[in-house]
Protein backbone atom coordinates (compact mmCIF):
# COMPACT_ATOMS: atom_id res chain seq x y z
CA UNK A 1 0.00 0.00 0.00
CA UNK A 2 1.06 3.50 -0.65
CA UNK A 3 1.93 5.35 2.55
CA UNK A 4 -0.56 8.07 3.35
CA UNK A 5 1.10 11.07 4.81
CA UNK A 6 0.58 14.75 4.44
CA UNK A 7 3.71 14.99 2.33
CA UNK A 8 2.74 12.60 -0.40
CA UNK A 9 -0.82 13.65 0.05
CA UNK A 10 -3.30 13.88 -2.72
CA UNK A 11 -4.32 17.27 -1.36
CA UNK A 12 -1.01 18.68 -2.41
CA UNK A 13 -0.93 20.70 -5.60
CA UNK A 14 -0.47 18.47 -8.59
CA UNK A 15 2.57 20.25 -9.93
CA UNK A 16 4.27 20.21 -6.56
CA UNK A 17 7.32 18.06 -6.14
CA UNK A 18 8.82 17.19 -2.77
CA UNK A 19 12.50 16.75 -1.90
CA UNK A 20 13.32 13.22 -0.78
CA UNK A 21 16.56 11.35 -0.07
CA UNK A 22 17.54 8.35 -2.15
CA UNK A 23 18.18 5.42 0.18
CA UNK A 24 18.39 2.50 -2.27
CA UNK A 25 18.75 1.97 -6.01
CA UNK A 26 17.51 -0.80 -8.25
CA UNK A 27 19.44 -0.37 -11.50
CA UNK A 28 17.65 -3.33 -13.13
CA UNK A 29 14.30 -1.53 -13.06
CA UNK A 30 15.60 2.05 -12.93
CA UNK A 31 13.68 2.50 -9.69
CA UNK A 32 14.77 3.89 -6.32
CA UNK A 33 13.54 3.91 -2.76
CA UNK A 34 13.36 7.41 -1.35
CA UNK A 35 12.78 8.60 2.18
CA UNK A 36 10.91 11.65 3.28
CA UNK A 37 11.16 11.81 7.03
CA UNK A 38 9.93 8.43 8.24
CA UNK A 39 8.08 7.60 5.02
CA UNK A 40 9.63 5.59 2.22
CA UNK A 41 8.43 5.21 -1.32
CA UNK A 42 9.39 3.52 -4.59
CA UNK A 43 9.88 5.97 -7.44
CA UNK A 44 11.06 5.82 -11.04
CA UNK A 45 14.44 7.23 -12.04
CA UNK A 46 13.57 7.27 -15.75
CA UNK A 47 13.79 11.07 -15.92
CA UNK A 48 17.14 11.61 -14.20
CA UNK A 49 20.72 10.53 -14.74
CA UNK A 50 23.55 9.37 -12.50
CA UNK A 51 21.58 9.25 -9.29
CA UNK A 52 23.41 7.98 -6.23
CA UNK A 53 22.37 6.86 -2.78
CA UNK A 54 22.33 9.93 -0.53
CA UNK A 55 21.27 12.32 -3.29
CA UNK A 56 18.17 14.45 -2.80
CA UNK A 57 15.69 14.34 -5.67
CA UNK A 58 12.43 16.16 -6.36
CA UNK A 59 9.66 13.58 -6.39
CA UNK A 60 6.61 14.26 -8.53
CA UNK A 61 3.80 11.80 -9.36
CA UNK A 62 6.07 8.85 -8.70
CA UNK A 63 9.10 10.08 -10.64
CA UNK A 64 12.32 11.86 -9.73
CA UNK A 65 12.11 15.08 -11.73
CA UNK A 66 15.55 16.41 -10.93
CA UNK A 67 18.27 16.54 -8.33
CA UNK A 68 18.61 19.16 -5.64
CA UNK A 69 21.96 20.84 -5.31
CA UNK A 70 22.95 21.12 -1.63
CA UNK A 71 25.54 23.78 -2.51
CA UNK A 72 22.96 25.97 -4.24
CA UNK A 73 20.54 25.49 -1.35
CA UNK A 74 23.22 26.75 1.06
CA UNK A 75 23.97 29.68 -1.17
CA UNK A 76 20.27 30.65 -1.35
CA UNK A 77 19.88 30.44 2.44
CA UNK A 78 22.97 32.60 2.90
CA UNK A 79 21.53 35.23 0.54
CA UNK A 80 18.23 35.17 2.41
CA UNK A 81 20.01 35.62 5.74
CA UNK A 82 22.11 38.46 4.30
CA UNK A 83 19.00 40.30 3.06
CA UNK A 84 17.50 40.07 6.55
CA UNK A 85 20.72 41.24 8.22
CA UNK A 86 20.99 44.18 5.89
CA UNK A 87 17.41 45.19 6.68
CA UNK A 88 18.02 44.91 10.42
CA UNK A 89 21.23 46.94 10.29
CA UNK B 1 13.05 17.67 6.82
CA UNK B 2 15.99 18.69 4.74
CA UNK B 3 15.33 21.26 2.01
CA UNK B 4 11.89 21.91 3.49
CA UNK B 5 12.25 23.10 7.09
CA UNK B 6 15.11 25.52 6.38
CA UNK B 7 12.96 27.27 3.80
CA UNK B 8 10.14 27.79 6.30
CA UNK B 9 12.28 29.39 9.02
CA UNK B 10 10.39 32.12 10.87
CA UNK B 11 13.35 34.34 11.72
CA UNK B 12 14.57 34.35 8.15
CA UNK B 13 11.02 35.11 6.99
CA UNK B 14 10.86 38.08 9.36
CA UNK B 15 14.17 39.36 8.00
CA UNK B 16 12.93 39.10 4.42
CA UNK B 17 9.64 40.80 5.34
CA UNK B 18 11.59 43.71 6.83
CA UNK B 19 13.80 43.94 3.75
CA UNK B 20 10.75 43.95 1.46
CA UNK B 21 9.00 46.61 3.55
CA UNK B 22 12.13 48.80 3.41
CA UNK B 23 12.81 48.38 -0.28
CA UNK B 24 9.28 48.58 -1.70
CA UNK B 25 8.66 52.21 -2.61
CA UNK B 26 5.56 53.66 -0.99
CA UNK B 27 4.49 55.73 -3.93
CA UNK B 28 4.01 52.89 -6.40
CA UNK B 29 2.41 49.47 -6.56
CA UNK B 30 4.04 46.12 -7.26
CA UNK B 31 1.56 43.76 -8.87
CA UNK B 32 3.31 40.42 -9.08
CA UNK B 33 1.67 37.53 -10.86
CA UNK B 34 2.45 34.12 -9.49
CA UNK B 35 1.84 32.10 -12.64
CA UNK B 36 1.76 28.72 -10.98
CA UNK B 37 -1.02 27.32 -8.80
CA UNK B 38 1.60 25.81 -6.51
CA UNK B 39 2.68 29.34 -5.62
CA UNK B 40 -0.94 30.41 -5.08
CA UNK B 41 -1.25 27.50 -2.68
CA UNK B 42 1.97 28.41 -0.83
CA UNK B 43 1.10 32.11 -0.62
CA UNK B 44 -2.20 31.28 1.10
CA UNK B 45 -1.01 28.39 3.18
CA UNK B 46 1.80 30.39 4.75
CA UNK B 47 0.05 33.76 4.78
CA UNK B 48 2.78 35.34 2.64
CA UNK B 49 0.46 38.11 1.45
CA UNK B 50 -0.02 39.20 5.08
CA UNK B 51 3.73 39.70 5.43
CA UNK B 52 3.81 42.12 2.50
CA UNK B 53 3.39 45.89 2.62
CA UNK B 54 0.11 47.11 1.10
CA UNK B 55 1.70 48.14 -2.19
CA UNK B 56 2.95 44.60 -2.94
CA UNK B 57 0.08 42.43 -4.23
CA UNK B 58 0.08 38.93 -5.60
CA UNK B 59 -2.08 38.42 -8.67
CA UNK B 60 -3.05 34.79 -9.22
CA UNK B 61 -2.24 33.30 -12.59
CA UNK B 62 -3.58 30.42 -14.68
CA UNK B 63 -0.96 27.83 -13.76
CA UNK B 64 -3.31 25.32 -12.17
CA UNK B 65 -3.49 22.26 -14.43
CA UNK B 66 -6.96 21.17 -13.38
CA UNK B 67 -8.33 24.72 -13.58
CA UNK B 68 -7.31 25.39 -17.18
CA UNK B 69 -8.62 22.13 -18.62
CA UNK B 70 -11.62 23.18 -20.72
CA UNK B 71 -14.94 21.54 -19.93
CA UNK B 72 -15.15 20.17 -23.48
CA UNK B 73 -12.15 17.90 -22.86
CA UNK B 74 -13.64 16.60 -19.64
CA UNK B 75 -16.95 15.93 -21.44
CA UNK B 76 -14.97 14.03 -24.06
CA UNK B 77 -13.20 11.87 -21.46
CA UNK B 78 -16.48 10.99 -19.77
CA UNK B 79 -18.20 10.19 -23.08
CA UNK B 80 -15.25 8.06 -24.19
CA UNK B 81 -15.35 6.07 -20.96
CA UNK B 82 -19.11 5.57 -20.92
CA UNK B 83 -19.65 4.81 -24.60
CA UNK B 84 -16.63 2.61 -25.16
CA UNK B 85 -16.86 0.88 -21.78
CA UNK B 86 -13.23 1.39 -21.04
CA UNK B 87 -11.19 1.92 -17.88
CA UNK B 88 -10.15 5.54 -17.35
CA UNK B 89 -7.20 6.26 -15.07
CA UNK B 90 -6.96 9.79 -13.74
CA UNK B 91 -5.11 11.91 -11.21
CA UNK B 92 -7.39 12.44 -8.21
CA UNK B 93 -7.62 16.21 -8.72
CA UNK B 94 -9.83 15.75 -11.75
CA UNK B 95 -12.53 13.62 -10.15
CA UNK B 96 -14.70 16.45 -8.85
CA UNK B 97 -14.21 19.00 -11.62
CA UNK B 98 -17.63 20.00 -12.96
CA UNK B 99 -18.30 18.84 -16.50
CA UNK B 100 -21.26 20.01 -18.61
CA UNK B 101 -24.75 19.52 -17.19
CA UNK B 102 -23.57 19.03 -13.61
CA UNK B 103 -21.77 15.85 -14.57
CA UNK B 104 -18.28 14.88 -13.32
CA UNK B 105 -15.93 11.90 -13.36
CA UNK B 106 -17.04 11.16 -9.81
CA UNK B 107 -20.69 11.01 -10.84
CA UNK B 108 -19.88 8.92 -13.90
CA UNK B 109 -18.03 6.50 -11.62
CA UNK B 110 -20.96 6.36 -9.20
CA UNK B 111 -23.16 5.54 -12.19
CA UNK B 112 -20.99 2.54 -13.01
CA UNK B 113 -18.21 3.81 -15.29
CA UNK B 114 -14.82 2.22 -14.54
CA UNK B 115 -12.86 5.28 -13.47
CA UNK B 116 -9.84 4.81 -11.24
CA UNK B 117 -7.66 7.29 -9.42
CA UNK B 118 -3.94 6.82 -9.87
CA UNK B 119 -0.97 8.51 -8.27
CA UNK B 120 1.45 7.85 -11.10
CA UNK B 121 1.50 6.80 -14.77
CA UNK B 122 3.20 3.65 -13.46
CA UNK B 123 -0.06 2.76 -11.67
CA UNK B 124 -1.99 3.16 -14.92
CA UNK B 125 0.44 0.82 -16.70
CA UNK B 126 0.05 -1.71 -13.89
CA UNK B 127 -3.73 -1.64 -14.30
CA UNK B 128 -3.36 -2.27 -18.04
CA UNK B 129 -0.98 -5.19 -17.45
CA UNK B 130 -3.31 -6.74 -14.88
CA UNK B 131 -6.39 -6.40 -17.11
CA UNK B 132 -5.36 -7.55 -20.59
CA UNK B 133 -9.02 -7.91 -21.57
CA UNK B 134 -9.82 -4.24 -20.89
CA UNK B 135 -8.90 -1.05 -22.68
CA UNK B 136 -7.14 1.23 -20.20
CA UNK B 137 -6.89 4.94 -20.95
CA UNK B 138 -4.72 7.36 -18.98
CA UNK B 139 -6.27 10.85 -18.75
CA UNK B 140 -3.09 12.90 -19.11
CA UNK B 141 -3.27 16.51 -17.98
CA UNK B 142 -0.84 19.07 -16.70
CA UNK B 143 2.04 21.34 -17.56
CA UNK B 144 5.64 20.41 -18.35
CA UNK B 145 6.04 18.83 -14.89
CA UNK B 146 3.52 16.04 -15.49
CA UNK B 147 4.28 15.57 -19.17
CA UNK B 148 7.58 13.63 -18.90
CA UNK B 149 5.98 10.87 -16.76
CA UNK B 150 3.37 10.42 -19.51
CA UNK B 151 6.13 10.13 -22.10
CA UNK B 152 7.92 7.48 -20.03
CA UNK B 153 4.73 5.43 -19.73
CA UNK B 154 4.10 5.59 -23.48
CA UNK B 155 7.61 4.39 -24.26
CA UNK B 156 7.24 1.58 -21.77
CA UNK B 157 3.84 0.56 -23.17
CA UNK B 158 5.29 0.33 -26.67
CA UNK B 159 8.36 -1.58 -25.53
CA UNK B 160 6.14 -4.09 -23.74
CA UNK B 161 3.62 -4.26 -26.59
CA UNK B 162 0.87 -3.26 -24.18
CA UNK B 163 -1.89 -3.04 -26.76
CA UNK B 164 -4.68 -2.23 -24.31
CA UNK B 165 -3.06 0.97 -22.99
CA UNK B 166 -3.56 4.42 -24.46
CA UNK B 167 -3.36 8.08 -23.46
CA UNK B 168 -5.92 10.88 -23.72
CA UNK B 169 -3.41 13.68 -24.00
CA UNK B 170 -4.17 17.17 -22.67
CA UNK B 171 -0.69 18.35 -21.80
CA UNK B 172 -0.19 22.11 -22.05
CA UNK B 173 2.80 24.42 -22.22
CA UNK B 174 3.64 27.26 -19.85
CA UNK B 175 5.35 29.87 -22.08
CA UNK B 176 2.45 30.30 -24.56
CA UNK B 177 -0.02 30.82 -21.70
CA UNK B 178 2.30 33.37 -20.12
CA UNK B 179 2.53 35.16 -23.43
CA UNK B 180 -1.26 35.20 -23.74
CA UNK B 181 -1.62 36.72 -20.28
CA UNK B 182 0.96 39.41 -21.05
CA UNK B 183 -0.60 40.17 -24.42
CA UNK B 184 -4.00 40.84 -22.88
CA UNK B 185 -2.54 42.96 -20.09
CA UNK B 186 -4.00 46.42 -20.39
CA UNK B 187 -7.64 47.42 -20.66
CA UNK B 188 -8.76 43.83 -21.28
CA UNK B 189 -6.51 42.21 -18.74
CA UNK B 190 -4.56 42.96 -15.66
CA UNK B 191 -1.60 45.28 -15.14
CA UNK B 192 1.36 43.18 -14.03
CA UNK B 193 4.71 44.58 -12.89
CA UNK B 194 6.56 41.28 -12.66
CA UNK B 195 6.15 37.51 -12.69
CA UNK B 196 7.06 34.81 -10.21
CA UNK B 197 8.12 31.98 -12.52
CA UNK B 198 7.09 28.36 -11.89
CA UNK B 199 9.24 26.07 -9.75
CA UNK B 200 8.99 22.59 -11.13
CA UNK B 201 7.95 23.40 -14.66
CA UNK B 202 11.25 25.25 -14.75
CA UNK B 203 13.10 22.24 -13.36
CA UNK B 204 12.08 20.54 -16.60
CA UNK B 205 12.24 23.34 -19.20
CA UNK B 206 14.98 25.46 -17.61
CA UNK B 207 15.06 29.24 -17.36
CA UNK B 208 15.88 30.06 -20.99
CA UNK B 209 12.29 29.69 -22.36
CA UNK B 210 11.22 32.76 -20.36
CA UNK B 211 13.62 35.11 -22.13
CA UNK B 212 10.72 36.53 -24.17
CA UNK B 213 9.15 38.03 -21.04
CA UNK B 214 11.74 40.80 -20.56
CA UNK B 215 12.55 40.95 -24.29
CA UNK B 216 9.02 41.29 -25.71
CA UNK B 217 7.13 42.70 -22.74
CA UNK B 218 9.77 44.53 -20.67
CA UNK B 219 8.75 42.68 -17.49
CA UNK B 220 11.05 41.03 -14.95
CA UNK B 221 10.57 37.33 -14.14
CA UNK B 222 12.08 35.49 -11.18
CA UNK B 223 11.82 31.70 -11.03
CA UNK B 224 10.90 30.85 -7.45
CA UNK B 225 10.77 27.73 -5.30
CA UNK B 226 7.55 26.68 -3.56
CA UNK B 227 8.53 27.24 0.06
CA UNK B 228 7.55 30.50 1.77
CA UNK B 229 11.13 31.83 1.98
CA UNK B 230 11.55 31.11 -1.73
CA UNK B 231 8.45 33.12 -2.60
CA UNK B 232 9.56 35.99 -0.37
CA UNK B 233 13.11 36.09 -1.67
CA UNK B 234 11.86 36.02 -5.26
CA UNK B 235 9.49 38.87 -4.38
CA UNK B 236 12.42 40.89 -3.05
CA UNK B 237 14.37 40.14 -6.24
CA UNK B 238 11.43 41.38 -8.35
CA UNK B 239 11.10 44.54 -6.25
CA UNK B 240 14.81 45.24 -6.72
CA UNK B 241 14.55 44.77 -10.48
CA UNK B 242 11.48 47.01 -10.69
CA UNK B 243 13.13 49.71 -8.55
CA UNK B 244 16.23 49.65 -10.72
CA UNK B 245 14.20 49.71 -13.94
CA UNK B 246 15.62 46.33 -14.91
CA UNK B 247 13.73 43.52 -16.64
CA UNK B 248 15.59 40.20 -16.60
CA UNK B 249 15.02 36.53 -16.02
CA UNK B 250 16.51 35.62 -12.64
CA UNK B 251 16.55 32.29 -10.89
CA UNK B 252 15.89 32.19 -7.15
CA UNK B 253 15.35 28.41 -7.25
CA UNK B 254 18.88 27.58 -8.31
CA UNK B 255 18.98 24.46 -6.14
CA UNK B 256 16.65 22.76 -8.65
CA UNK B 257 16.57 24.87 -11.82
CA UNK B 258 19.32 25.36 -14.40
CA UNK B 259 19.26 27.47 -17.59
CA UNK B 260 18.92 24.38 -19.79
CA UNK B 261 16.56 22.34 -17.57
CA UNK B 262 16.25 18.56 -17.53
CA UNK B 263 17.58 17.48 -20.93
CA UNK B 264 16.65 13.84 -20.49
CA UNK B 265 13.02 14.73 -19.75
CA UNK B 266 12.95 17.13 -22.69
CA UNK B 267 14.29 14.46 -25.04
CA UNK B 268 11.69 11.95 -23.89
CA UNK B 269 8.85 14.42 -24.47
CA UNK B 270 10.20 15.25 -27.92
CA UNK B 271 10.36 11.58 -28.82
CA UNK B 272 6.70 10.92 -28.05
CA UNK B 273 4.81 14.20 -28.39
CA UNK B 274 4.30 16.95 -30.91
CA UNK B 275 2.75 20.44 -30.84
CA UNK B 276 -0.96 20.89 -31.51
CA UNK B 277 -1.81 23.78 -33.82
CA UNK B 278 -4.19 25.13 -31.23
CA UNK B 279 -5.76 24.10 -27.93
CA UNK B 280 -8.48 25.52 -25.75
CA UNK B 281 -7.68 26.76 -22.24
CA UNK B 282 -10.36 27.60 -19.73
CA UNK B 283 -10.15 31.34 -19.22
CA UNK B 284 -7.67 31.99 -22.02
CA UNK B 285 -9.55 30.58 -25.01
CA UNK B 286 -7.81 28.91 -27.94
CA UNK B 287 -4.05 29.49 -27.95
CA UNK B 288 -1.81 28.50 -30.88
CA UNK B 289 1.06 26.06 -30.25
CA UNK B 290 0.14 25.79 -26.58
CA UNK B 291 -0.43 22.07 -26.10
CA UNK B 292 0.89 18.67 -27.11
CA UNK B 293 -0.50 15.48 -28.60
CA UNK B 294 1.00 12.09 -29.38
CA UNK B 295 3.12 12.15 -32.52
CA UNK B 296 2.60 9.88 -35.55
CA UNK B 297 4.96 7.22 -34.24
CA UNK B 298 2.76 6.80 -31.18
CA UNK B 299 -0.60 7.20 -32.94
CA UNK B 300 -1.57 3.64 -31.91
CA UNK B 301 -1.52 4.78 -28.30
CA UNK B 302 -3.62 7.88 -28.87
CA UNK B 303 -6.99 7.39 -27.15
CA UNK B 304 -8.46 10.28 -29.10
CA UNK B 305 -7.91 8.39 -32.35
CA UNK B 306 -8.76 4.98 -30.98
CA UNK B 307 -12.00 5.83 -29.23
CA UNK B 308 -13.72 8.48 -31.27
CA UNK B 309 -16.74 10.18 -29.73
CA UNK B 310 -18.67 13.31 -30.55
CA UNK B 311 -19.99 15.48 -27.74
CA UNK B 312 -22.33 18.50 -27.84
CA UNK B 313 -20.78 21.92 -27.15
CA UNK B 314 -19.90 22.20 -23.48
CA UNK B 315 -21.76 24.39 -21.04
CA UNK B 316 -20.46 25.94 -17.84
CA UNK B 317 -22.27 26.80 -14.64
CA UNK B 318 -23.89 30.23 -14.99
CA UNK B 319 -22.23 32.85 -12.84
CA UNK B 320 -18.92 31.02 -12.40
CA UNK B 321 -16.13 33.55 -12.81
CA UNK B 322 -13.30 31.03 -13.31
CA UNK B 323 -12.27 32.50 -16.67
CA UNK B 324 -11.74 35.97 -15.16
CA UNK B 325 -10.13 34.50 -12.03
CA UNK B 326 -7.69 32.54 -14.20
CA UNK B 327 -6.64 35.67 -16.04
CA UNK B 328 -6.08 37.52 -12.77
CA UNK B 329 -8.85 40.02 -13.58
CA UNK B 330 -11.16 38.99 -10.74
CA UNK B 331 -10.64 37.68 -7.26
CA UNK B 332 -12.61 34.65 -6.08
CA UNK B 333 -14.58 36.81 -3.64
CA UNK B 334 -15.83 38.82 -6.64
CA UNK B 335 -17.80 35.74 -7.72
CA UNK B 336 -21.40 35.70 -6.54
CA UNK B 337 -21.27 31.94 -6.04
CA UNK B 338 -18.11 31.95 -3.92
CA UNK B 339 -18.66 30.40 -0.52
CA UNK B 340 -22.43 30.28 -0.90
CA UNK B 341 -23.36 28.01 -3.78
CA UNK B 342 -19.76 27.08 -4.58
CA UNK B 343 -17.56 25.43 -1.95
CA UNK B 344 -14.89 22.72 -2.13
CA UNK B 345 -17.54 20.16 -1.15
CA UNK B 346 -19.79 21.27 -3.95
CA UNK B 347 -17.62 23.03 -6.53
CA UNK B 348 -19.25 24.91 -9.40
CA UNK B 349 -16.02 25.66 -11.21
CA UNK B 350 -12.59 24.10 -11.55
CA UNK B 351 -10.92 26.86 -9.50
CA UNK B 352 -12.71 25.56 -6.40
CA UNK B 353 -11.62 21.94 -6.89
CA UNK B 354 -7.86 21.68 -6.89
CA UNK B 355 -5.85 22.98 -3.95
CA UNK B 356 -3.93 24.98 -6.56
CA UNK B 357 -7.05 26.79 -7.67
CA UNK B 358 -7.39 30.36 -6.43
CA UNK B 359 -10.98 29.86 -5.19
CA UNK B 360 -10.06 26.75 -3.21
CA UNK B 361 -6.99 28.49 -1.77
CA UNK B 362 -9.07 31.48 -0.64
CA UNK B 363 -11.60 29.16 0.91
CA UNK B 364 -9.30 26.61 2.55
CA UNK B 365 -7.08 29.08 4.29
CA UNK B 366 -10.01 30.85 5.80
CA UNK B 367 -9.22 34.36 4.73
CA UNK B 368 -12.69 35.03 3.41
CA UNK B 369 -14.68 32.50 5.31
CA UNK B 370 -16.17 35.09 7.64
CA UNK B 371 -17.06 37.39 4.83
CA UNK B 372 -18.67 34.62 2.82
S1 LIG C 1 -16.10 30.58 -6.59
FE1 LIG C 1 -16.77 28.76 -7.72
S2 LIG C 1 -18.19 29.51 -9.21
FE2 LIG C 1 -17.05 31.28 -8.48
S3 LIG C 1 -15.30 31.50 -9.88
FE3 LIG C 1 -14.62 30.23 -8.21
S4 LIG C 1 -14.98 28.15 -8.92
FE4 LIG C 1 -16.20 29.48 -10.26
Amino acid sequence: MRPRTALFDRDLPMCLAVPARVIALDPATDMATVALGAVTKEISLALVENTEVGDYVLVHVGYALGRISPEEAERTLALIAAAGDLAAA
Amino acid sequence: MKFIDEFRDRDLARGLATAIAQEAARDRSYRLMEFCGGHTHAIFRYGVQDLMPAQVRFVHGPGCPVCVLPTARLDLAIAMTERHGLTLCTYADLMRVPASNRHSLLKAKAAGADIRMVYSTQDALAIARANPGRQVVFFAIGFETTTPPTAVALKQARAEGLGNFSVFCNHVLTPPAMRAILETAGPEGIAIDGILGPSHVSTVIGSAPYDFVPRDFGKPLVIAGFEPLDVMQATLMLIRQINAGRAEVENQYSRAVTPEGNRKAQALMAEVLTLRDTFEWRGLGFLPDSAQRLNEAFADFDAEQRFRVAVPPSCEVKGCECPAVLRGIKEPADCRLFGTVCTPDNPMGSCMVSSEGACAAYWSYGRFRDAA
